[in-house]
């Protein structure tokens, strides 16, 4: 035993990727069991590993932790990325809301039938740039600190950086208007262990390919 | 200034419910701006009150708090509703989010198109059956309290009674096979409401399922 959190799910991005995000930046070491087909999902409910019979599931501290959010809140307030109150958490959750929002919109482009994706693609950036950037770079301008909450990394600083790295994949000058989250960026992927995670090799996963998509699927169905 | 929550939201239950029921279960009186038509939502937009454009919206403590999780989880905290230590919140929220994966269920039932609802209805039908409920059913048999984490009330107590008060909406004798289910619900709904009679005259007028018809403002996804 290995004492390293287990994580269970794809080897994709999906829900499971901001948890392993948030685990990087708090230099935690994690291993991966991955499921490639619908036998590996029926072995994992058939023997009660999974509450609501759902992936992501993570084994860590002799639990059996299912859901993102649950996953996530853990980990955050374990390893002190989540504010230092509760005024600081309520804005660390109101903003990570927000992102899981858009995380939301982001991740479903590459699974979804070829006929939806350009009405899908244009409203995902969209929201990017109406609704949730704009809100990002005016928090940043109104307090003129360099984290979003407490003038200290939290779990919001993360996934802030996700979010723009991937929606800079879809569109990469989609930071154009927003010159604070741009310095944002470089700032944020220049903190040590985030760095590290950013290098080659790491555990951050790449966007789906198209050919995976049906194997993917298959698993779920 | 009243002091008191003010929550802006169409007068339905929709993402705001959760909210109403944690503020009522911890005895905080609270009011209400109702959103009725599109310029009540694009008002609210304009002045800036709205992080992302979006209701739920709460005036509370100072601040304009949207986004229904963070609004709970605040109010939950606040309250000490949330249990007493990070294990317990981690059962807590495990438990709270497989709930509102089934709430978005039940809630989106009405609008679904009427060639749909049947298969929706069985659906919503086997999850609440053969998901859900049975989780709750363990977690009350495997540790014989009567609450759900840490042998006191939580949010995990309140956000599952109005879970089940929907689904037996839905399907009146939908606990049938849940018997420890059935006695929590009447023991939460008493244990606290028994004192705090404002609280209990609010879980009997509670908003009703929302009808056939549907407003502009759900058509354009305000939640």
């Amino acid at each position: 035993m290995s004492g390293k959190p287990k994580l269970h799910y794809f080897n994709g991005r999906g829900r499971m990727e901001p948890i392993r995000w948030l685990l990087a930046a708090a230099g935690v070491e994690f291993e991966e069991s991955y499921l490639e087909k619908k036998d590996d999902l029926t072995k994992l409910r058939k023997d009660g590993s999974l509450l609501f019979q759902q992936v992501p599931m993570v084994e860590i501290d002799g639990m059996k932790m299912v859901q993102t959010r649950a996953i996530l809140n853990y980990i955050a307030t374990k390893y002190n990325l989540y504010g230092k109150d509760l005024k600081e958490r309520a804005l660390i959750d109101m903003y990570v809301e927000g992102m899981f929002d858009l995380n939301e919109q982001l991740m479903d482009y590459d699974y979804l039938p070829a006929d939806k994706k350009e009405q899908h693609f244009a409203n995902m950036m969209d929201k990017a740039t109406n609704r949730y950037f704009p809100a990002f770079e005016k928090v940043l301008k109104d307090h003129g600190q360099d984290f979003l909450v407490g003038n200290q990394l939290s779990r919001a600083d993360v996934q802030l950086l996700e979010i723009i790295l991937m929606a800079e994949e879809f569109k990469p000058d989609i930071l154009a208007k927003f010159p604070l989250l741009q310095s944002f960026k470089a700032r944020i992927s220049n903190v040590p262990a985030i760095k590290k995670f950013l290098q080659p090799g790491s555990q951050r996963k790449a966007r789906e390919r198209p050919e995976n998509v049906p194997k993917v699927l298959a698993i779920f169905e």
